[in-house]
C-alpha cells in the first residue's frame, strides 16, 4: 500500500524520488532537507562535545592534587563555565533535539521533510552562530565568562564580571535560545501535522511523543531565557536594575527566572533521551513497548510537573516555600520510576539481544537511575542544606543528564548509524567503548558523591588536605580520563566505518518504526512507499504478521479472529 | 583582603596547608573520615556524612541516615529486577518472538502507587526535619552576625567584638557550645553560601535579603567553614573556621576580645 498514487509509479524507476541537488560542501551549507540538517546538529554537537569534554579533562586534572597549578583560577572558573554551557546549550540539547529529532522523527510519522524546512535550516545556522560566539570568548580582553552556567546576579554584572567575555556568552544563548524555539515550533507542527494516514497520535513512536513533549516545554521555558538574558544585557549595557540592589533590582528576581527556564531545561535535556531508550529496548527484546498509554502520560506528567519545581535549586536562598517545592519536586520521581519500571517490563519475557545499542541504552538505565535516588534524596530540602553547591549535586547531575545524554546518545548513535550513513559501525569496537565508558564513567562520579557528603564544594581549584578529599579526586580524575579515552576508541570505530565500510540494508536491527522501511540512507523526500500503519509498529507487523500488534491482545496473546490483509 | 592567586603567590598553598595542617590548634574537622583511603575506611553507618556537629545537623543526618535505608531497599528490588531479567532473559535464543505482551494494567497501578507512597514518606520526613532546623529561636543565648563579602567573613558580636578576614589570616567564629547561637547573614556585594560541613548545612547570603538560623553545637572542636557559592575569582579561598568551646571558656573570649579589637 502506498500514501500516494504519484508515488507509486516514482517506486518503478531506478532514480526513485531522485533529487539532483548540489553535494559536498555547497550542499552542506544550503540543503533544507531535515536530513542534511539532522546530521549538521549532530556532528557540530559531538565537536562540541569533544570540546567541552577536553575542558572536563583539564579540570580533572586540576584536582588530582589539593593545590594543583595546572590552571590559573580565573581561567578555571572560565573553564568550568563553558564546559557546562555547551555541554548543557549546545550539547546534550542540540545532540538529541536538533540532531536525532530533526533527522528521525520525520521518518518515523512517515513525512518527506519537515513542516518549514527553511527555518530548520535557520535554527542550524543560529545554533552554529551561537556556539561559535561563545567559544570566541577565550580569545577577548579578560576571558571568557566565569560566572557559572547558572550566571548568577549580581556577580554577572558587569561590575563584577567586566570585558566583552560575558557579553559574548549572553549573546550566544540567546542565539542558540531562538534556535531551540524555532526547532520546538517545526517539530511539534510537523508532528501535528504532517503524519501519514494511519498515524494517529497513539501510534507514534514513543521517540516522536518526547520530542514532541520536549518541544512544547521548549516552547514554555526558552522564552522565560531569553527575556533574562535580555535583561541581563540592559543591566549591564543600558542602566537598568533588574538584578541590582542599589537601584531597586532584586537579585533573587535572577535566580527565579533562571530556574523557571533552567528545570524544566532538565527534563529538555533529558526527554529525548529516554525517547531513544525507549525505542532502543523494544527493539533488542523483541517485544513492543510495555504499558505505552502509562509511559505517554508519564512523559506529559514529568513536563507539567517540571514547570513547577524551579525553587529547589533555591532552598538554601531563605526566600521560598520549601514544602510546596518540595512536594512538586518529590512528585516527580513517580512518573520517573513509571518510566523506569516501563523499561523493565519491556525486557521482561523478551528475547533480549545485547547489541552495542542496547549495551548502551541498558547502561543509561543504570546511572539514570543511580542519580534519580540521590535525585530524590535532594528534593529534601533539609538535605539539601547539607550538600547544596557541593559535589555530591556535581554527581548527582552528571549521573543524570551526563549519564543520559552519553549513554543513551551513543545507544541512539550507534543504533541509528546504519540508517543515516547506509553503514554499519564495528559491533566488538562499540562493545570495548561501552565498558570503558561504563566502568570509567562510574568511577568518576560515585566518588563525587563522597567528595560532596565531606564537604567540598563545587567550582573550586584547590582544597584542603584536611578535607580527606584528595584520594577520592584522584579516583575520580583517573575516571574521567578513562572516560575521555573511551571516546578516543567511538572516533576509531567511525574512521574505520568510513575507510572500510560494511553495507547496512534498509532494517539491520528488525525495527519496529517507520524509519526502518525506507533505504538507509533514506532517499530525498524519505519514502517511495509506506507500509499500512494499523499499530504502534508498522514495519514489525509488516515483518512479522503472525505477531502483528493488530493481531494481539494486551497480553500478547493471538487475537481469536485472526485479522488477514 | 590581600588577592591570591596560586601562580602569581607561591605563599598561598603553604597558607592553605598551615590551615589545613594546624597550627593553630587546627584539630581535624573529620574524626570519622580517619585515613585518606577514605572510601573504606569511614564508619559504616555514617554512610559518608558528617554526624552533624549541631542539634540541627545531626536532625539532617539522621535524615540522611532513613533515607539512604530506603535507597538500599529501593535499589535493591530496582536493580536486582533488572539484574534478574537480564540473566534470565539474556539467553541466547536466536530470532525467537517471545509473547508480545503490551501492557497489563495492574502492575502498572502496583508501580505508580509504591512509589507515590514513599515519596509520601519522604515528604513528610522532610518538613518534619525542616521545620526543626529551620526553627528560629526567639531568645536566643547569642546573637551573631555574618557578612560576607568578596572574598571573606566578618563575624560582629553584640558587644562590638568583630572579626575579620585579614591578610594571610582566615577568620575564626567562636562559639558556645550547647547554647543557640542566632545568625543574622548578610552579603555585601554578591551571592555567597554561608557553608559549615561538619554542621551538614548551608545558606546562602545574598545581597537585598537577610537570612536567620539557628546554630546549636553538640560538640567541641574547630571545624573548617567556607563559601559554597560561587562568588567569583577567590571564590575556592573564601575559607573560615568555627571554634566550639564551652560557654565559661565561650565568656572568657568574648571578654578578653576589646571592642573591635581585630576589626
Amino acid at each position: 500500500m502506498t500514501i500516494a498514487e504519484e508515488r507509486s509509479e516514482l517506486a518503478h524507476e531506478p532514480e526513485a524520488g531522485g533529487h539532483h541537488g548540489p553535494t559536498g560542501i555547497y550542499k552542506w551549507l544550503t540543503s533544507t532537507d531535515h536530513k542534511v540538517i539532522g546530521k549538521n546538529y549532530m556532528y557540530t554537537s559531538l565537536v562540541f562535545l569533544m570540546i567541552a569534554g577536553a575542558m572536563a579533562m583539564i579540570i580533572r586534572a586540576q584536582l588530582v592534587q589539593p593545590d594543583g597549578h595546572i590552571v590559573s583560577q580565573q581561567m578555571y572558573n572560565e573553564l568550568f563555565t563553558i564546559h557546562g554551557s555547551i555541554m548543557l546549550y549546545l550539547f546534550a540539547g542540540p545532540f538529541a533535539f536538533g540532531g536525532f529529532a530533526n533527522f528521525i522523527l520525520p521518518l518515523q510519522i512517515g513525512a518527506p521533510d519537515m513542516a518549514f524546512p527553511r527555518l530548520n535550516a535557520l535554527s542550524y545556522w543560529l545554533y552554529l552562530t551561537g556556539g561559535t560566539t561563545m567559544l570566541m570568548g577565550f580569545f577577548v580582553t579578560g576571558g571568557a565568562a566565569a560566572f557559572g552556567w547558572v550566571s548568577y546576579a549580581p556577580l554577572s554584572s558587569y561590575t563584577n564580571s567586566p570585558g566583552p567575555g560575558p557579553d559574548l556568552w549572553i549573546v550566544a544563548i540567546a542565539l542558540t535560545g531562538f534556535s531551540g524555539i524555532f526547532t520546538a515550533v517545526n517539530l511539534v507542527t510537523t508532528a501535528f501535522y504532517l503524519r501519514a494516514p494511519g498515524m494517529t497520535m497513539f501510534r507514534m513512536p514513543i521517540f516522536t511523543w518526547n520530542m514532541v513533549v520536549t518541544g512544547i516545554l521548549i516552547l514554555i521555558a526558552f522564552p522565560i531565557l531569553t527575556a533574562a538574558m535580555v535583561m541581563l544585557y540592559a543591566d549591564r549595557h543600558l542602566g537598568t536594575h533588574f538584578f541590582t540592589v542599589a537601584g531597586g533590582g532584586s537579585p533573587v528576581m535572577w535566580q527565579n527566572l533562571f530556574w523557571f527556564f533552567g528545570h524544566p531545561e532538565v527534563y529538555i535535556l533529558a526527554l529525548p533521551y529516554f525517547g531513544i531508550a525507549s525505542e532502543i529496548f523494544p527493539v533488542f527484546a523483541k517485544k513492543p513497548i510495555f504499558g505505552y498509554k502509562g509511559l505517554v502520560f508519564a512523559t506529559l506528567a514529568i513536563a507539567g510537573l517540571s514547570t513547577g519545581v524551579w525553587a529547589h535549586h533555591m532552598y538554601t536562598t531563605g526566600t521560598v516555600l520549601l514544602p510546596f517545592f518540595a512536594a512538586l519536586s518529590l512528585l516527580i520521581a513517580v512518573p520517573t520510576g513509571i518510566k523506569v519500571f516501563t523499561w523493565i517490563g519491556t525486557l521482561w519475557g523478551g528475547n533480549l539481544q545485547f547489541k552495542v545499542p542496547m549495551l548502551f541504552a541498558l547502561g543509561f538505565l543504570v546511572t539514570f537511575t543511580m542519580g534519580g535516588f540521590s535525585g530524590v534524596m535532594l528534593a529534601s530540602p533539609p538535605f539539601d542544606f547539607a550538600v547544596h553547591d557541593t559535589y555530591f549535586v556535581v554527581a548527582h547531575f552528571h549521573q543524570v543528564l551526563a549519564g543520559t545524554a552519553i549513554f543513551a546518545g551513543f545507544a541512539g548513535f550507534y543504533y541509528w548509524y546504519p540508517k543515516l550513513t547506509g553503514r554499519m559501525m564495528r559491533e566488538g569496537l562499540g562493545k570495548l567503548q561501552f565498558w570503558i565508558a561504563f566502568i570509567a564513567f562510574n568511577m568518576t562520579f560515585i566518588p563525587q558523591y563522597l567528595a560532596g557528603l565531606r564537604g567540598m564544594p563545587r567550582r573550586i581549584p584547590v582544597y584542603l588536605v584536611t578535607d580527606h578529599v584528595t584520594f577520592l579526586n584522584q579516583v575520580s580524575s583517573v575516571g574521567a580520563f578513562l572516560t575521555g579515552f573511551s571516546f578516543l576508541i567511538w572516533l576509531l570505530n567511525l574512521w574505520i566505518s568510513w575507510r572500510k565500510p560494511i553495507a547496512a540494508g534498509d532494517n539491520p536491527w528488525d525495527g519496529h518504526t517507520l524509519e526502518w522501511a525506507t533505504t538507509s540512507p533514506p532517499p530525498h523526500h524519505n519514502f517511495t512507499s509506506l507500509p499500512p500503519i494499523r499499530s504502534q509498529r508498522p514495519v514489525w507487523d509488516q515483518n512479522h504478521p503472525e505477531y502483528a500488534d493488530y493481531n494481539t491482545e494486551h497480553d500478547g496473546t493471538p487475537k481469536k479472529e485472526v485479522e488477514t490483509r | 583582603m590581600r588577592k591570591l592567586n596560586f601562580r602569581r603567590n607561591p605563599q598561598a598553598g603553604q597558607r592553605l596547608r598551615r590551615l589545613a595542617l594546624g597550627k593553630s590548634g587546627w584539630r581535624t574537622p573529620l574524626a570519622l573520615g580517619g585515613s585518606a583511603l577514605a572510601l573504606s575506611a569511614c564508619n559504616v553507618t555514617d554512610f559518608g556524612m558528617h554526624t552533624g556537629a549541631t542539634t540541627q545537623g545531626h536532625d539532617i543526618f539522621s535524615l540522611y541516615q532513613t533515607f539512604i535505608y530506603m535507597v538500599i531497599v529501593v535499589a535493591i528490588v530496582t536493580f536486582g529486577g533488572l539484574l534478574y531479567v537480564l540473566v534470565r532473559f539474556g539467553r541466547k535464543n536466536g530470532d525467537k518472538v517471545p509473547r508480545q505482551r503490551h501492557s497489563n494494567v495492574k502492575i502498572e497501578i502496583v508501580y505508580t502507587v509504591i512509589p507515590a507512597i514513599i515519596v509520601a514518606a519522604i515528604f513528610f520526613m522532610s518538613v518534619g526535619t525542616e521545620n526543626k532546623v529551620d526553627a528560629v529561636s526567639p531568645n536566643p543565648s547569642l546573637n551573631l552576625t555574618v557578612t560576607a563579602f568578596q572574598w571573606g567573613w566578618r563575624f560582629t558580636y553584640p558587644n562590638g567584638v568583630s572579626i575579620v578576614s585579614q591578610g594571610q589570616n582566615y577568620p575564626q567564629m567562636v562559639l558556645p557550645e550547647g547554647e543557640t547561637t542566632k545568625v543574622k547573614l548578610v552579603s555585601k556585594d554578591v551571592v555567597h553560601g554561608f557553608y559549615v560541613a561538619a554542621f551538614d548545612f548551608s545558606r546562602y547570603a545574598l545581597p537585598g535579603v537577610t537570612n536567620y538560623f539557628d546554630l546549636t553545637p553538640n560538640k567541641l572542636g574547630t571545624f573548617v567553614g567556607r563559601c559554597s557559592q560561587l562568588c567569583g575569582l577567590y571564590h575556592a579561598e573564601m575559607l573560615f573556621s568555627v571554634r566550639v568551646v564551652t560557654p565559661a571558656q565561650f565568656t572568657a573570649w568574648l571578654n578578653s576580645q576589646g571592642k573591635g579589637a581585630t576589626a
